[in-house]
């Protein structure tokens, strides 16, 4: 079987979902070969959960530098798999460093690429939902080999245990000149929350919310379903809620397998970075808010009692299970 | 030093999009077009450095005829030249064609500092061509930038995506892509728009960029669409108005859709 | 034709299209910032009777104050740009539109046009800045239409000159850093720059308005105030002076009222496509439909003569009857327009949350400021028949 590289995310110690999505959907073209970049001894510690996950060949990009400059020592390791295997793809996540690296990739390559993709199928047609959500367009890549970035959420991931076979690659040193060095990093305030991106649950708040302090409604019920925090762009232009946490057309896509709206009336600009989410729940307490219409379960009402109390209930039924 | 933005002609965010039924591209003509807000901020983070370092500034755009008003915006808000890459055999350009398009223009600038541009255009999905960009002209890339520094040949800056921030720093020349939170773009003024209408804009084609285009292959066409078909509309599912049992009507449907 | 309504209903004409890029991207500028900066806000302001001081900088910026003089800091456009600026101002309110003709038409160009060059230059980079602002003090109490008779006089002391009086229903009068003041002496009607703080300078805003709420209006009060000869607009004689910033602000007023009556009809067009009564929107009644068919009617009319008009002062050529036959017209069918949209509306018209009461609320100023209806009725009686009949 061909081979398929898949640029494994991980924090440094664990290898995130999104990796297993990617490796769920290399099988289907090939085998799946896990590239790992980062700093020595990582691929010791994310080596036996790749092989949990199908991945039959593990590539270690290790170097001291690997976590100092932002996505070129990712694009280096892919570039030189990629000439060295020829594969029939390459699959990132569609976060926002694997876009990035993705960009590079097919740049260095001269090779088509393919963003945001919800489904591959075996003869590696891929599909995409553009436009906000409003089409399906399903696309080959003809030249060059593929840089497929992947939604994350649009896969199930599977364990498949194989034996993976293990192999060191040597990079180049890092040009400086060409890279940007990261000199400190903050992680995300949500603490032990999931990315918004690969979160399999996003609670978001808007307008409705009224005030920074009401966020807090949002973040215990995001985290009573050990899902991320989102904000429309009404509350974050409001000030509600940092930036970074913005879904939609200017902010970040999302399609989580739930999607929970509170006070989002839900404008044509927010609708595009979620309608694509498995199933959306949303709270409002204006009837003709457009997000009811869309949602799987709308409720009219206000969010500060339907919220905590859908909190209290979570946390209830998860205790009892 | 000479500040390059690159910037992009975008139907209004507000207003519908819908695709071409002949080659899968976007359809721009029923649609009002603007020049994408992301780039705005852009053109005005080179703008502010202009005015406090020191810099010629200018303004790249590919596109058909209207991208003009694109390039003639940010003329108005005070950069001081235009190149407008026009060419019809750029229609649907894939990100790796666009990005050695942009490139190849940057290059005709001399004497780059800085290559600017937003984090992601509104209409596309393509947030990967700044990067494409600086891979292509060799430049560290400063992306997802809201707040930047530039001083004394360095450059950096603070980026933030969903995994947190960071703080980065390079030599110049980079490429650097802002967000929609690094300023409050300017209006132009009536004086920048009358004299926009002065200012240099060169219309380049494919040939002047690429003067052996066809060996060089740039051409070739990288993904094919195989089928494009509107997404059904997500419709209502279950309606409620809250009578205070909302919460627990909620949790059953998460449990029975085996969310919970 | 499709089933969308026209959201703005000067497309019908395509009155656009005539325009020239750089006028129509002066245009879209103006509406974009009122867009951001004021529209969200209006309806409070104008509740509240609040002038957002704090814009006239950002006008400046922008290049709206004083925008069609050339020189000293001002933009030097065309004159149609400074009447699709005021069109679009009015749009938002007339108050802004009011505040924007008194600072560039009155204060700006008595200053521009028969001040001396220490005048133009002490004021008037200021004042298109928008960091000072300025009022224009022609009418009194008791003299509106016969500005001869005014009251307020001027006498020589030695160098100076002492100046007493008062004038009513200024524009700017109580936030002014200067005030362009007409006063009678010996020799005729002759204007005074006034700063703000001179001693026997006071002013006081005039209350409890039902119009033009978002701005100020004033009563100056000149009481012994001692002024140095260079205080005087020296080219500036008899009521030629006063009269030519008139016909200035009176050229801005005839384009403004097509934005109050454009903003009224769009919000009765989409309120009118969106209130359904027995089981259909009301658009689609034919009264409903008569109503909004008539208003863009006059509404085109009235943007043509703008046009027209703006063309003809562009080319140097317009005379002052002229101007009377656009504001006469313009003025008397925007009020028509606002008020009969606001009867589209029902009830929901008489709440501040739409346009059409507030524009017409407006347009009961304008209607009589810058010459009355029936002042500029007489002015064209008299360019047709010869027969003066003002008095």
């Amino acid at each position: 079987m061909p081979e398929v590289l898949v640029l494994v995310d991980h924090d440094g110690e664990r290898v995130h979902h999104t990796t297993y999505e990617l490796l769920a959907a290399a099988r289907r073209l090939g085998d799946p070969a896990a590239v790992v970049v980062g700093t020595p001894g990582i691929t010791g510690r994310l080596g036996e959960s790749l092989a949990r996950h199908g991945a039959r060949s593990v590539q270690a990009a290790e170097s001291a530098e690997a976590d100092e400059f932002l996505a070129t020592p990712a694009v280096d390791a892919l570039e030189h798999v990629t000439r060295e295997v020829s594969p029939v793809a390459v699959l990132v996540s569609a976060t926002t460093d694997g876009k990035e690296v993705a960009g590079r990739l097919a740049a260095r390559l001269d090779a088509g690429l393919l963003t945001d993709v919800v489904d591959v199928d075996p003869s590696g047609v891929a599909t995409q939902v553009v436009f906000g959500g409003s089409y399906i367009v399903r696309s080959l890549v003809t030249h060059g080999p593929p840089v497929i970035a992947l939604r994350p959420g649009s896969f199930e991931p599977e364990e498949c245990p194989v034996e993976a076979r293990q192999r060191g690659l040597a990079l180049p040193p890092v040009d400086p000149a060409r890279s940007a060095r990261v000199t400190a990093r903050r992680t995300a305030l949500g603490g032990d929350r999931p990315g918004l991106t690969e979160a399999a649950v996003v609670v978001s708040g808007g307008r409705g919310v009224g005030g920074a302090d009401g966020f807090k409604v949002v973040e215990e019920l995001a985290d009573a379903l050990g899902g991320a925090v989102g904000a429309s762009r009404a509350a974050v232009d409001a000030g509600y809620y940092p930036h970074q946490y913005q879904v939609g057309q200017t902010g970040k896509s999302v399609s989580p397998q739930l999607y929970i709206a509170l006070g989002i009336s839900g404008a044509i600009q927010h609708l595009a970075g979620m309608q694509t989410s498995k199933t959306i729940v949303a709270v409002n307490k204006d009837p003709e808010a457009p997000i009811l219409d869309l949602a799987d379960f709308g409720v009219v009402g206000d969010l500060f009692t339907v919220a905590p109390g859908l909190t209290r209930e979570v946390t209830a039924r998860r205790a009892g299970s | 030093m000479n500040i390059v933005v690159l910037v992009k002609q975008v139907p209004d965010t507000a207003a519908e999009r819908t695709l071409s039924g002949t080659d899968h591209t976007l359809d721009r003509e029923g649609a009002d077009l603007v020049l994408d807000e992301i780039n705005e901020r852009a053109a005005e983070e080179a703008l502010t450095l202009k005015e406090t370092a020191g810099a010629e500034v200018t303004v790249v755009s590919m596109g058909p005829d209207s991208a003009l008003d694109a390039i003639r915006t940010v003329l108005a808000m005070g950069a001081d030249r235009g190149i407008h890459v026009r060419d019809d055999r750029l229609r649907g350009a894939d990100v790796v064609t666009t990005a050695k398009v942009l490139a190849a223009a940057v290059r005709t600038v001399g004497d780059v500092g800085l290559v600017l541009a937003g984090n992601a255009t509104t209409d596309g999905q393509a947030s990967a061509v700044p990067a494409a960009v600086a891979d292509l002209l060799g430049l560290p890339q400063l992306t997802q930038v809201r707040e930047l520094r530039v001083t004394a040949g360095r450059v950096r800056a603070e980026r933030e995506t969903e995994h947190g921030e960071a703080t980065l720093d390079a030599p110049l020349p980079a490429l650097v892509s802002v967000t929609e939170k690094i300023n409050e773009p300017r209006y132009p003024s009536f004086k920048g728009i009358m004299a926009a209408r002065k200012k240099p804009v060169e219309t380049v084609g494919l040939d002047d960029l690429f003067p052996d285009a066809d060996a060089v292959g740039f051409l070739v066409t990288r993904t094919r669409v195989v089928e494009a078909v509107p997404r059904p509309a997500r419709t209502a599912g279950v309606r409620v108005t809250d009578d205070g049992s909302a919460d627990r009507q909620v949790a059953d449907y998460l449990i029975a859709r085996k969310l919970l | 034709m499709s089933g969308k309504p026209l959201k703005d209903p000067l497309d019908l004409l395509d009155i656009a299209s005539v325009l020239s890029d750089e006028e129509r991207e002066i245009q879209a500028t103006v509406a974009r910032f009122l867009a951001d900066r004021v529209r969200p806000h209006i309806g409070e302001w104008f509740e509240n009777a609040h002038f957002a001081r704090e814009l006239a900088p950002e006008l400046g910026k922008l290049g709206v104050l004083g925008m069609h003089l050339e020189g000293y800091g001002c933009a030097g456009t065309n004159a149609v740009s400074y009447g699709l600026a005021c069109l679009e101002l009015e749009a938002a309110d007339s108050g802004f539109r009011s505040f924007v003709s008194v600072q560039g038409s009155l204060s700006m160009y008595s200053i521009w046009k028969w001040g001396s060059e220490e005048q133009k230059q002490e004021w008037l980079p200021r004042l298109a800045a928008g960091e000072a602002i300025g009022c224009f003090g022609l009418t009194e109490p008791d003299f509106g239409s016969n500005p001869a008779g005014m009251r307020t006089r001027a006498v020589r002391d030695g160098g100076d000159w002492i100046l007493n009086g008062s004038k009513m229903w200024i524009t700017n009068g109580g936030i002014a850093d200067v005030a362009t003041v007409w006063a009678q002496t010996e020799d005729g009607v002759r204007g005074f720059l006034v700063p703000r703080g001179t001693p026997g300078f006071t002013t006081q805003d005039i209350k409890q308005k039902m119009s033009l709420r978002a701005s100020i209006t004033s009563e100056l009060y000149f009481d012994d105030v001692r002024l140095p000869d260079s205080a005087r607009l020296p080219l500036a004689e008899g009521l030629r002076g006063p009269l030519s910033c008139l016909n200035e602000a009176r050229f801005g007023i005839l384009f403004g009222v097509v934005g109050a009556a454009r903003d009224a009809l769009q919000a009765a067009i989409d309120y009118a496509d969106s209130r359904v009564q027995f089981d259909k929107p009301i658009s689609a009644f034919q009264l409903t439909q008569k109503k909004l068919a008539d208003m863009t009617v006059s509404l085109g009319g009235a943007a043509l003569l703008a046009l027209h008009l703006g063309r003809l002062k562009d080319q140097h050529r317009i005379r002052p009857e002229q101007i009377s036959v656009g504001k006469l017209n313009n003025v008397r069918e925007a009020i028509a327009i606002a008020r009969e949209c606001r009867s589209v509306l029902g009830a929901n018209g008489v709440s501040l949350e739409y346009s059409p009461l507030r524009h017409a609320n407006n347009l009961e100023s304008v209607l009589t400021y810058e010459g009355t209806n029936e002042m500029h009725t007489l002015v064209v009686g008299q360019a047709i028949t010869g027969h003066p009949a003002f008095r």
